[in-house]
């Protein structure tokens, strides 16, 4: 299917849906917040007040545009096309998530909101959440699952120091998904004086729209910087995804044109054959889970699956509706690697350009070097480098089998 | 006229209010989810909430979440839940049985198929927590052509376009949730809730029940004194966690529960 601008506008639809997916699968007490978030949301969006404010603060406060860099001799050593990294790891509180954090708490001062709840599973959206509420000086809670508290301890210490408080979520599989429930439950009991910043283009409407918005920087930014320094759009880009924020940040600009070609990242884990891996896009079916209409991961009784990931922060057995559609229609290429490939990108990276990336983009990383290798020397792959790998040097670490 | 429709016109006949318990299904057990239903009905249910047991209850508290973890780790499945109102219909005829759960696991099975295996195991409601109108254009139609009540939630954040379009797409009963919160936490505002249900009540026709926050016989009385039943939930699932051990005993604690709560809401009848 050929996308147009007029398609893409009418989207997602007046119920959230794009497509099949998205929508507000809630209960009735938050439906009011959502339709005033959305209603909010339109009349801002056009705002020039908010719009300066926004993009100032990307330029000042998070350090933008991130630079667009040539990974000249990890292309010279994977032999094919021309590897350029789109630095979202330089960003202030090192990743991508930040984008997002800085455009939400603006709405949240809008809306005069004095409490903000966040959930999270490598600890960055947590980080970037209490980055911006100190900012702010707004009251911030994290809610974190008990096993990612254990794998991604800096960013929990980070967050302290940042005066947040780190709630430990001990039910269901103790990762991002029930930190993300039990963020929904302290939304429906606090929704007057509470905004919920979710950090993933997933959840109810109007977040997979708002947040994509705010990311989209990284795909306008990226656009501009390969048609400067290459003369040219690029021709494929690379990014990981979990619920997806980095990668629909990166996609969403150049949806209409076809000459490039799209690639999410999911963590395959142990293989997907292996039933333990977070890919509902590779091997996953449609349901609703966490307020909309997706791919999910889920046993034939409908049950939620566990995941399993070396990453933290893809270990999510959804993702969002914005993905599902794009998969849908052929738009975007979803594919997956292992943990073991992961790392291998990790190290590869780390070794040949002096750059740790995380390990969710560590996914991205050994994919694209996978697909440079196959693609003539004339051609240009993007890779989204969504984080930075300081918060997995424990990880890292505990798998070579030493001690920091 | 649907089963729930007639149990509550007759209730309202006799100037009298529903007492509508809430359990999970497969909850300690599945072997004991059809006799815990009777019990139920013997210490004075006049309609029973099954809840569908799911991974992800995002708007349950801690109570009802164990609930469902303890239903799933014996493979508690919606086909099982359907098995189960299939055998409690070969005693009770009367009582109706109100589904209550999230859209997942009915979607998986496919809404058809559902609304079907519903209706062939005697099931007369189906409220899911995470469906609102806006998203049921699909599935309601198959609710209403097999007289199966929809029923939908009212929270004290629904403004009143909502509260008539929400009971236009509603039968049988509406449920109002008493506080802003997740099953079993907070406390109950009585009189912020009869100023609510009064207002529910110029809106629409249809009986409005309350739950969230009734937990004995006192909040179950006043709460009836300003609505058509109430709705019991995460006491009972509490009373359930604690006895799990003790078939017997827990039948007991169920009903020494229930049965004060109904002749509180029966101490009302004029």
């Amino acid at each position: 299917m050929k996308l147009t601008e007029e398609m893409l506008k009418a989207l997602p639809d007046a119920r959230g849906h794009f497509g099949a997916y998205g929508g507000r699968f809630v209960s009735e007490t938050l439906f009011d917040s959502l339709l005033t978030l959305e209603r909010e949301y339109k009349r801002l969006k056009d705002d020039p007040e908010f719009q300066a404010e926004f993009d100032r603060d990307l330029a000042h406060y998070v350090g933008r545009p991130s630079p667009l860099y040539f990974a000249e001799r990890l292309s010279r050593e994977t032999g094919g096309a021309q590897i350029w990294l789109k630095r979202e790891d330089l960003n202030h509180t090192g990743a991508h998530k930040v984008n997002n954090t800085i455009g939400q708490a603006l709405l949240a001062r809008f809306l005069g909101k004095k409490r903000v709840i966040a959930e999270t599973g490598a600890g960055q959206h947590g980080v970037a959440t209490a980055t911006v509420c100190a900012r702010l000086g707004l009251e911030c809670h994290v809610f974190m699952g008990e096993e990612d508290i254990r794998r991604q301890s800096p960013n929990v210490y980070r967050m302290k120091l940042l005066g947040a408080e780190v709630h430990s979520v001990t039910s269901g599989t103790r990762t991002l998904k029930d930190a993300m429930n039990d963020a929904m439950r302290d939304w429906v009991a606090n929704v007057d004086d509470t905004f919920y910043i979710i950090g993933t283009v997933a959840g109810p409407h109007p977040y997979p729209l708002l947040v994509r918005d705010f990311q989209s920087v990284i795909g306008r930014e990226t656009r501009e910087q390969c048609l400067d320094r290459t003369g040219k759009l690029p021709d494929a880009l690379v990014a990981c995804v979990g619920g997806g924020s980095n990668a629909i940040g990166m996609f969403y600009p150049f949806l209409t044109d076809e000459s490039v070609e799209l690639y999410g990242v999911e963590a395959g884990g142990l293989g997907i054959e292996s039933g333990q891996h977070a890919a509902p896009l590779s091997a996953g079916r449609p349901g609703v889970l966490h307020g909309n209409r997706t791919y999910l991961m889920e046993d034939e009784n409908g049950q939620i699956a566990g995941t399993h990931s070396v990453s933290a922060g893809l270990d999510y057995p959804g993702v969002g509706p914005e993905h599902s559609w794009l998969k849908d229609i052929g738009r975007a290429h979803y594919v997956s690697v292992t943990d073991d490939e992961a790392l291998d990108g990790f190290r590869k990276l780390t070794r040949v350009e002096g750059i740790m990336p995380a390990l969710e983009t560590a996914h991205a990383v050994a994919y694209a070097i996978k697909l440079a290798a196959s693609m003539d020397k004339d051609k240009v792959v993007v890779i989204n480098i969504s984080g930075r790998g300081d918060k997995d040097m424990q990880t890292i670490a505990e798998i070579d089998g030493i001690e920091v | 006229m649907s089963r729930i429709e007639g149990v509550l016109k007759s209730l309202k006949g006799q100037g009298r209010k529903a007492l509508i318990p809430y359990i999970t299904a497969g909850d300690p057990h599945l072997d004991q989810t059809v006799d815990l239903m009777h019990t139920l009905v013997d210490a004075g249910a006049d309609i029973i909430e099954l809840g569908v047991p799911f991974s992800d209850p995002m708007a349950d508290g801690p109570v009802i979440q164990q609930a469902c973890e303890r239903a799933l780790r014996h493979g508690t499945s919606l086909r099982q839940v359907l098995a189960m109102v299939k055998t409690f219909r070969e005693k009770d005829d009367a009582t109706p049985i109100v589904l209550m759960g999230y859209l997942n696991p009915m979607e998986a099975m496919g809404q058809e198929k559902f609304a079907d295996a519903a209706v062939d195991a005697g099931v007369d409601g189906i409220l899911t927590v995470d469906l609102p109108p806006e998203e049921a254009d699909e599935v309601a139609p198959l609710f209403t052509a097999r007289n199966l009540d929809a029923i939908f939630l009212l929270a004290p954040t629904t403004t009143d376009d909502r509260i008539r379009a929400i009971s236009e797409h509603s039968s049988g009963y509406v449920y109002y949730v008493s506080f802003k919160g997740v099953t079993g936490a907070g406390k109950i505002d009585v009189d912020e809730v009869a100023s609510k249900v009064a207002h529910i009540h110029e809106l629409t026709a249809l009986p409005v029940a309350v739950g969230f926050g009734i937990r004995d016989a006192a909040t179950a009385a006043a709460v009836g004194r300003v609505s058509d039943g109430v709705i019991v939930g995460s006491v009972l699932v509490d009373t359930i966690a604690r006895n799990q051990a003790d078939p017997d005993q827990l039948k007991r604690a169920l009903s020494d529960l229930l049965h004060p709560m109904r002749e509180a809401l029966d101490s009302l009848a004029s």
